[in-house]
């Protein structure tokens, strides 16, 4: 009996050391990457939304305002006209990415999925540009763009002189210029992702259709559309989150003031320029700066949110 | 596949279908290839002959222009720079988020889905938008102008993604093999070392190159962090070189050339890999 006590002791002992070993087995794996989270993802979230209620002089923080920078950011000039002038381009990189990178990307991503002759290969050839550095294309498609570079001569070669631009020197075609060069780089991403969920969707089903004599048209509207809907929600998020972060691709074309006479402008750059250089020749504006950070974390979340929810709505389960 | 798009035994209309796309999908990949063709040729030429017929081949092929690029413009240091900066960072990145993964993923204790939690906020939200907040946080810190600041931004960047991948892969490892290890006197460390890691090997390759691609390619960090031509990466050694030789155009294609042709050798023998490794966030 004695003996037996002694055990149930030992034994309990035991399991409160093999607790407290575990705690501290959990602690440290799990410290060192929190820390580095924590201080360099969170911390600096937080600080964006506490500074920017505040009055900054260069980078000293001054008095608590409340709202303040984020009604000159939106009510007074020159803000207010270079944010919404900023954030249109940035509404037209969304749109155009959508309509022609997505699109395409879902064309080539179904047509890949046809197995048509080269498929291979074709599919290894599209994905080659999203492999490099955005400074490196835009850089590139910089040269090319130029009035005397490839795109002019090979226009004139082709016997179309006459649509020979100045590509990034004009207001109204920088932007839409830049879009397309991003979209060459970028279009073999979604085509892969949408190809590897046109390969998902069950071989019967697609068979079925089609020995039933259904049309390519309804098979691609009536059977593969709705069963991606998954990845057309995860490409339209990923396209937000990348259209509010256009900046190296203004920055290699057409350069940080987003020239010619701010056509090219978008949230990127401006608020690059409010916080590091100014706004119109001045010195750092933290205060401003914090404001359209913010503004790019709430358009980013809420727009995600969005589209997860209106795609959501028409996902189909199998 | 019945359905798929073949020419053998196909009806007339849909041959012509075929062809149709065919020509579509050759067209897009000379628009792919045909710039970066003509980037390498014209590094060989002299600005003179880029102008004037921007098309031919150069006359001659001498490694002049790279030899002046890579090593009087830097850019062997600028190479260097990546190579350090992303090397440092993906080993850390792979260390504290295996570890973190497997804390969160094979123990049950309170706490544990804040924890994964918190890890994941950092997917969704570009960390650009808190570039103001970082820049005082690494002055602060007496970083400006160091190689560790932009490696801790990398690795911070890189966690939350490989702490979601690797801890859905480490879910999937039976119990039974972690109890059999503890029979044998492991300790949790050599469990995670000798037991999971190996296990989870296939999705540490996909991280690597999820993470390891993004960090190679990333400008906004470095521009805003390293100054001194000593500790620049390359794309923003590549952007400091395009202002200082902006009208010396074989020079420039060169250093693109230099930028772009090493990702694109490492390609041609791994694309399935980077093919996964880049669409596993999208890709389920």
């Amino acid at each position: 009996m004695v003996h037996y006590l002694c055990t149930m002791e030992n034994q309990g002992w035991n399991m409160n050391r093999r607790q407290r070993n575990t705690a501290s087995w959990i602690t440290l794996f799990v410290t060192p990457g929190l820390l580095i989270v924590g201080l360099f993802i969170l911390l600096p979230l937080f600080m964006s939304l506490y500074n920017s209620l505040f009055s900054w002089n260069q980078l000293i923080r001054g008095e608590f305002v409340g709202l303040e920078n984020f009604r000159r950011l939106l009510g007074t000039y020159p803000y207010r006209e270079r944010f919404l002038n900023a954030l249109g381009n940035n509404v037209t990189w969304f749109t155009s990415t959508m309509l022609i990178q997505n699109t395409l990307g879902l064309l080539f991503g179904f047509l890949l999925s046809r197995k048509i002759p080269g498929s291979q290969l074709f599919r290894r050839i599209f994905f080659i540009p999203v492999l490099f550095s955005i400074v490196a294309v835009g850089f590139l498609w910089g040269i090319y763009l130029k009035p005397s570079g490839l795109l002019n001569n090979f226009l004139d070669l082709v016997g179309l002189g006459s649509f020979k631009m100045p590509w990034l020197g004009m207001e109204s075609l920088a932007t839409p210029s830049i879009i397309m060069v991003n979209i060459w780089r970028w279009v073999g991403f979604p085509s892969l992702v949408f190809l590897a969920a046109i390969d998902n969707v069950p071989v019967e089903c697609l068979e079925a259709a089609y020995l039933e004599g259904v049309s390519e048209w309804k098979l691609f509207w009536k059977i593969i559309f709705p069963l991606i809907i998954p990845a057309i929600t995860i490409i339209t998020v990923l396209t937000v989150i990348g259209s509010l972060n256009v900046f190296e691709q203004i920055y290699t074309m057409t350069g940080l003031d987003g020239a010619p006479n701010y056509s090219t402008d978008t949230i990127g750059t401006l608020f690059y320029r409010t916080a590091f250089g100014s706004i119109d020749a001045g010195s750092p504006e933290i205060g401003i700066g914090s404001a359209i950070g913010l503004v790019i974390y709430l358009l980013t979340f809420a727009i995600s949110l969005a589209s997860i929810f209106v795609t959501k709505r028409s996902e189909v389960q199998l | 596949m019945i359905t798929d798009f073949r020419y053998r035994g196909a009806p007339a209309l849909k041959k012509a279908f075929i062809s149709f796309v065919l020509l579509i999908m050759i067209v897009y990949v000379i628009l792919i290839l045909y710039p970066l063709f003509n980037m390498f040729i014209s590094s060989f030429k002299t600005n003179r002959a880029i102008l004037s017929t921007p098309f031919s081949l150069p006359e001659q092929y001498d490694f002049k222009n790279f030899a002046t690029v890579w090593i009087d413009k830097g850019f062997a240091g600028y190479f260097t720079n990546s190579i350090i900066v992303t090397g440092i960072a993906m080993g850390s990145i792979l260390l504290f988020g295996s570890m973190a993964a497997y804390g969160i993923s094979r123990y049950s204790f309170r706490g544990n889905i804040l924890i994964y939690m918190l890890f994941l906020s950092g997917i969704m939200l570009p960390l650009k938008a808190a570039i103001i907040p970082l820049f005082l946080l690494i002055k602060n810190m007496g970083l400006m102008n160091t190689r560790l600041s932009v490696i801790m931004i990398f690795i911070a960047m890189g966690l939350p993604s490989t702490v979601f991948i690797l801890s859905g892969f480490m879910k999937a490892i039976p119990l039974e093999l972690e109890y059999a290890a503890r029979i044998d006197g492991c300790n949790d460390f050599t469990i995670y070392r000798k037991v999971v890691m190996p296990m989870v090997a296939p999705a540490i390759a996909l991280v690597t190159i999820y993470n390891s691609v993004p960090i190679w390619n990333d400008f906004f960090f470095p521009l805003v962090f390293l100054q001194s031509n000593a500790i620049k990466t390359l794309p923003v050694g590549l952007s400091t070189f395009f202002g200082q030789h902006s009208t010396n155009w074989a020079l420039l294609f060169t250093g693109l050339s230099i930028a772009i042709l090493p990702m694109l050798i490492l390609y041609l023998f791994m694309s399935k890999y980077f093919i996964q490794g880049m669409t596993a966030g999208a890709v389920k």
